[in-house]
Order: C-alpha cells, then sequence, then structure tokens
C-alpha cells in the first residue's frame, strides 16, 4: 500500500500506473464517492465495525448488490471486527470518506458497530490495573 | 469457521495519544511497541463545514490533507490499544479534539534541543485536562539533561511524570506507557 504519497488511485492501490504522478492530482476527488456527504454518523476512529453474518462482500462485477468498489472493499477487511482508523488505512482512502461509508453500509445493515464505551467518569481503575499488567507481560 | 464467535468478538479499544513536535520521534515510540507496523490514515480537510451535506461548488476552497500513524496494542484477548502519532504542527491542532476526546491520556514527546516546540502541545493538554506526561526522547543515548531540568524548564506541575526514553527500544517505550497509566491511575484514585 502506498502511503503519505500525495496521489489517491483508489482502494486497491496496487501500484502506480506510469501514466499517473503527483502534478495528475486525485484520479478521483475524494469526495466524489461520497456523493459530496460528509461525516454523517460520527464513528469514532476506534469504534469496531464487523460484516454482518451473511452479508459478505458482493463479487466484483455482482450488480445485484448494488456495492461500489469501496463498499466491497471496507466489507472485505470487515469481514472480521476492524477499528475504524484501520478500515481507513487498509482499503487507503481519507478517514471522512470511509464514514461516510460506514454509514451507508450500517444504513443498509451490512455492518455492525460497535462505539467504544463512554467514560464519563474517566477509565475505571480495574481496567487500568489490566492495561498495565498486560503491558509488562508483552 | 468464518464467523465463530470467536472470530467475532469485538474487543475493547482504548487510546493513548503520541504527542510532540515535527521530527520528534512519535512515528518510531509508535513503531518500538505496536504488533503492526505503523498505519497511516488520511483526512482531506476543506473550509466547509461539517454540518454542510452538499460540497458542490466549493472546489476554490482550501484542502488540506493531514496524515496520523498510529500502531496497535493487543494487551489481552479482548482488550485492545492504539497509539495515535498526532499531527505535530499547530495548525491541526483542531484536529486533536477528537483524537483527545474519550483518549485515556497522552504522551508529549519532547526533545531537548527544541524544547519550545512542546510548549503549544502541553498548553493544549493542560486547558483540556488530558492526563499527560513528557518522554524526553535521547537520541543516539545521550541523556545531555536530566528530567529535573526538563521539568523547569517547561514550567512543569510537579505531578506531572517526566522520564526520559529512546523511542527506539521497544522496553523504553512501555516503560513511558507504563509511566503514563500509573500516572492516570493515580489521578483516578485521588479523584475518588
Amino acid at each position: 500500500m502506498s502511503v503519505g504519497d500525495g496521489a489517491y488511485a483508489g482502494p486497491f492501490d496496487s501500484g502506480e500506473p506510469d501514466w499517473l504522478d503527483e502534478e495528475a492530482g486525485p484520479v478521483v476527488r475524494p469526495y466524489t464517492i461520497t456523493g459530496g456527504r460528509v461525516d454523517p454518523a460520527g464513528f469514532d476512529l476506534i469504534a469496531h465495525v464487523v460484516a454482518t453474518p451473511g452479508n459478505p462482500a458482493a463479487p466484483p462485477g455482482d450488480p445485484a448488490r448494488g456495492q461500489t468498489p469501496e463498499e466491497r472493499a471496507i466489507l472485505t477487511v470487515a469481514a472480521n471486527p476492524c477499528a475504524v482508523v484501520e478500515v481507513a488505512a487498509i482499503v487507503d482512502l481519507p478517514l471522512g470518506v470511509v464514514r461516510v461509508l460506514l454509514a451507508d453500509l450500517h444504513e443498509k445493515d451490512l455492518i455492525e458497530r460497535y462505539d467504544p464505551p463512554a467514560a464519563p467518569d474517566g477509565p475505571n481503575e480495574q481496567l487500568l490495573q489490566a492495561v498495565i499488567h498486560g503491558l509488562r507481560s508483552i | 469457521m468464518a464467523y465463530g464467535r470467536s472470530d467475532r468478538a469485538v474487543p475493547q479499544a482504548l487510546k493513548i495519544l503520541i504527542a510532540g513536535g515535527f521530527g520528534v520521534g512519535k512515528t518510531t515510540l509508535v513503531s518500538s511497541v505496536s504488533e503492526i507496523s505503523p498505519l497511516r490514515t488520511e483526512e482531506v480537510l476543506t473550509s466547509a463545514s461539517a454540518g454542510t451535506d452538499d460540497l458542490g461548488g466549493v472546489e476554490a476552497k482550501t484542502t488540506t490533507t493531514v496524515a496520523m500513524d498510529f500502531g496497535r496494542i493487543t494487551i489481552a484477548p479482548h482488550l485492545v490499544l492504539y497509539l495515535f502519532g498526532t499531527p505535530g504542527q499547530d495548525r491541526f491542532m483542531f484536529l486533536w479534539d477528537e483524537l483527545a476526546s474519550g483518549s485515556l491520556g497522552a504522551v508529549v514527546m519532547a526533545d531537548t534541543r527544541r524544547l519550545a516546540d512542546s510548549f503549544n502541545v502541553i498548553d493544549y493538554f493542560e486547558r483540556r485536562g488530558t492526563p499527560f506526561m513528557i518522554a524526553v526522547n535521547c537520541f543516539d543515548g545521550v541523556r545531555s539533561h536530566t528530567a529535573t531540568q526538563v521539568r523547569t524548564a517547561l514550567d512543569l506541575e510537579q505531578h506531572v511524570p517526566v522520564v526520559l526514553c529512546d523511542a527506539r527500544e521497544r522496553e523504553s517505550v512501555k516503560e513511558v506507557l507504563i509511566s503514563l497509566l500509573e500516572y492516570i491511575l493515580r489521578g483516578a484514585a485521588a479523584a475518588k
């Protein structure tokens, strides 16, 4: 996966086409993929998503499911539980774009969403102890 | 079995921020303890507000891409810690609100040659009430300053931990994270 080269080349970024360079700019403007919409659902960076059982990514070229290549890429990554920020990094799309697509997929019941628990009183001591203990033993 | 319960168990996720000036070693620190090579995610920023549904016609507005590096440590089968290297430049500090929200705390990395780079970051966490500590990255193992000198130079309160570390060394980074967590734990106990 190319990282940080600035040229946006889509979710299956397996190699740079030789006719495409930095000066060409993005092939598709990122928010074209979302139809111009921005972050409607506020997926937390470390919220986890997982594809709904029985709803794996449709095979490419299966128009019946109406999934875009980007949505298929996300569903493939989310076959097992995955943090939102990892999904974005793996499919190589901007975080905001991935959040919009996740909201779409969630609305269509294709993914389940697990938000990190809100802790209004701060983290509990038992949890902190568990993390410290875990860090010492890794 | 593709959809067995154990495969689909969703871990509890926690996050710690790794902050500091440009080139201070944030990504190095994350790499040293992360079980995955640090991943990078990007966010495209425009001057359009988040409440706007339609960005048509805003092509003339400035767009900026900001990158965040992050790593992951599986603490226990159902407990995962994410480390986020936060974009150092001041102009991206507004992004930190989201990063800081729900985080356990922050490690502010400092380079004694450029301590002033840490001021804004420290100020941010102090104002926000996010627990933080200072990790002085000793490049090349050179410990040219003591923790006390750094504490004085940064005008830190006595309770804020200051440790010297080598961001390239896994054990050293683990000690940094444990220091932060013990500090947060002391704070949680004191708040009772």
